[in-house]
């Protein structure tokens, strides 16, 4: 995946790693409910300055229900919302230095390009003549001016994506919303506009906040991932923290692909485990973070890419290997992709990068293998 | 282009036929020369000049497209408001039964909505001592009363095909929200407003159930004339006045089914 081979910024220290930095949001015990239903349960967040920060959730986890009442669209039922230390709980959204960009990208359809890039600067107030200049540098850094007259229905998905970016940045504000920024468009473009927006916020510095379903987006853009579930976080952090080490099933299930064997402890002991799985058919090892009970339930979690199949049986102790039939493979030029039937029937998913310039498969459906990862890469996880 | 069955032509044109013969008999008619009805004598604009010397007409005329003009202007403005406050309140209890409730005028018959219109007045004049004598002005209620719902209906299904985020995009970037109702949400029901206008206008300007109801002496509506005129025979300078309504009205509507279709 393409994530896995971005450089990561040279970042001495990250904003939430610094004590006492104050943070840019505050979302402070929020809960939203609608009658019975209840959107958001008692979320605690904080957002810092120049963040690009993804809250990542499939339909009906709450995360657009806490993107509207950060822009003030929805007041909570109960906690508060500090932006720049200011509470913003009960702040109207035309009084909030928040600007939101909306999934459907909402442009005015009576007003061209320009009259809607420039509608924000009018409501301010702002003469006459910045506002020119400042639509037209707006449209100039979003490659749009050549259509600076024309009306949004005239415009392609990813000219009226662009339009709908000037015009909540033309304010400036402290902190941006996207909602679905890039949903509406098609693979190649969302690739591209990933990247434009990633340069756009390092250019500008300001604080976004995006609310994404797609893992592989929030894993892209992101300083760091939210990811939500019911209404709560399940858990917060960079993309790599959130990848290698999920809490727990939910959060290693949603964010890319992963293998789970259920399995109980046998024994613990400084950090090694010894665990029994009747999935695996064998006793399976793995480092703990945090002890663990001996006769525990649990699921051994490993990412295909972590697990190395081979004909022949692989060296060296501190690896986990098992027995299994490929029954399925597919092969998608940069890397394969294996689904290993175990003697119990549970299938693997394995990846491998196919490092070998070679038009035959080594590996071949009805082959008996190997499927082996070190000890370190799997992780137990509970329910 | 696929071939039709000349049966079905056939029928089509039995159908229009049925629909518009007896019409453009009328508008064909008003240029006859002659002074019997149902005889040709030739063409003539002679009964256009009558009518428009003929004072009783005209000042009925004039009083209807007053009435026509201020009911539906007044109904447009109770009418969008009606149809936002449906949309805009959030579910409630009761709201369907609402929503049906405003569209009844629609299909209540006008002898009864006239009927009702004329004990009201009546039992306010009674109560109130207003209205003292029933004329133009209780006309005007009367259309109003009606015609409102039309234009509700029409804003109503605008405001449901509208995408509601427009609104907040617009209070995002900074306008309070009385600003952001006269610079989006009345540009995007303008087309239902303008639409629901011309058919309250044009409903006005149909009526004679409901005005013969709810008027007084003095105050005598266009179609109120021809109906009584025509009870002693059809002169032919009706049919010059009919030419001329039936193309105010044929433009109003077909200007309103325009607007209604016409998309942003």
């Amino acid at each position: 995946m393409s994530h896995e081979q971005l450089p990561k910024k040279p970042n001495a220290a990250e904003p939430w790693e610094i004590e006492g930095t104050r943070p840019l949001v505050e979302i402070r015990g929020v809960s939203k409910h609608f009658g019975d239903v209840v959107a958001v349960e008692d979320a605690w967040l904080d957002i810092y300055e120049k963040e690009l920060f993804s809250i990542l959730g499939g339909s009906g986890s709450g995360k657009s229900t806490l993107l509207r009442m950060l822009a003030g669209f929805e007041t909570p039922t109960s906690g508060r919302i500090l932006i720049d230390g200011k509470d913003m709980t009960a702040v109207p959204p035309y009084e909030r230095p928040v600007n939101m960009m909306f999934q459907s990208y909402a442009l005015f359809p009576h007003m061209s390009v320009e009259q809607n890039v420039a509608y924000g600067l009018k409501r301010e107030g702002v003469a006459k003549a910045e506002i020119a200049d400042r639509v037209a540098h707006m449209l100039d850094m979003v490659r749009m001016s050549r259509l600076a007259k024309r009306k949004p229905n005239a415009l392609s998905g990813g000219e009226r994506q662009r339009v709908a970016l000037a015009r909540s940045l033309i304010k400036r504000p402290r902190l941006l919303l996207l909602d679905e920024p890039l949903a509406a468009l098609d693979k190649k473009l969302r690739e591209h506009t990933q990247f434009e927006l990633m340069g756009l916020q390092d250019e500008l510095g300001i604080t976004f906040v995006v609310v994404t379903h797609d893992q592989e987006e929030a894993m892209t853009l992101s300083t760091r991932v939210a990811v939500m579930n019911d209404g709560r976080f399940e858990q917060v952090g960079t993309p790599g923290q959130v990848y290698e080490f999920p809490i727990n099933r939910f959060v290693a299930d949603f964010v890319g692909t992963i293998n789970f064997l259920a399995c109980k402890v046998t024994s613990c002991e400084g950090g090694r485990a010894e665990l029994e799985s009747v999935e695996a058919g064998e006793t399976l090892h793995a480092r703990l973070e945090q002890p663990r009970e001996p006769g525990s339930t649990g699921w051994l979690a490993v990412r295909p890419e972590k697990i190395f199949i081979s004909k022949e049986r692989p060296e060296g102790d501190s690896r986990t290997v098992l027995r299994g039939v490929v029954e399925d493979l597919g092969y998608f030029g940069n890397l394969s992709v294996y689904r290993v039937r175990l003697p119990s029937g549970k299938i693997l998913q394995v990846s491998g990068q196919n490092r070998v310039r070679t038009a035959r498969k080594t590996v071949e459906w009805d082959d008996e293998v190997f499927v082996s990862w070190d000890v370190g890469s799997a992780i137990v996880l509970d329910e | 282009m696929k071939k039709r069955g000349t049966g079905l032509l056939t029928i089509a044109a039995f159908g229009y036929a049925f629909l518009y013969v007896p019409i453009l008999s009328v508008v064909v008619y008003s240029f006859n020369d002659s002074r019997l009805v149902t005889l040709w004598g030739g063409f003539s604009l002679r009964w256009y000049k009558s009518l428009l010397e003929n004072e009783e007409i005209l000042g009925a005329a004039l009083l209807s497209l007053q009435i026509a003009v201020v009911s539906a202007t007044v109904a447009t403005v109770f009418g969008t408001i009606a149809g936002l406050a449906l949309h805009r309140i959030g579910r409630f209890r009761g709201r369907t039964l609402l929503t049906g409730m405003i569209t009844s005028p629609l299909v209540m018959p006008e002898i009864i909505t006239g009927i009702s219109l004329l004990f009201l007045f009546i039992t306010l004049s009674d109560w109130i001592g207003w209205p003292g004598a029933r004329g133009a002005v209780t006309i005007t209620i009367a259309h109003i009363t009606f015609s409102m719902a039309y234009v509700a209906v029409v804003v109503r299904s605008r405001l449901a095909g509208s995408d509601e985020s427009l609104e907040e995009a617009a209070m995002d970037l900074g306008g309070r929200p009385l600003r952001v109702f006269f610079d989006i949400t009345v540009p995007t029901i303008a087309p239902a407003m303008i639409s629901g206008w011309l058919l309250a206008f044009t409903l006005s300007l149909d009526d004679v159930v409901i005005a013969s109801f709810v008027s007084g002496p003095g105050a005598t509506t266009l179609p109120m004339l021809i109906f009584s005129k025509v009870k002693l025979g059809v002169t032919p300078d009706i049919n010059a006045l009919a030419t001329v309504i039936i193309a105010l009205v044929s433009v109003g509507v077909v200007a309103a089914a325009l607007l209604i279709r016409r998309k942003t």
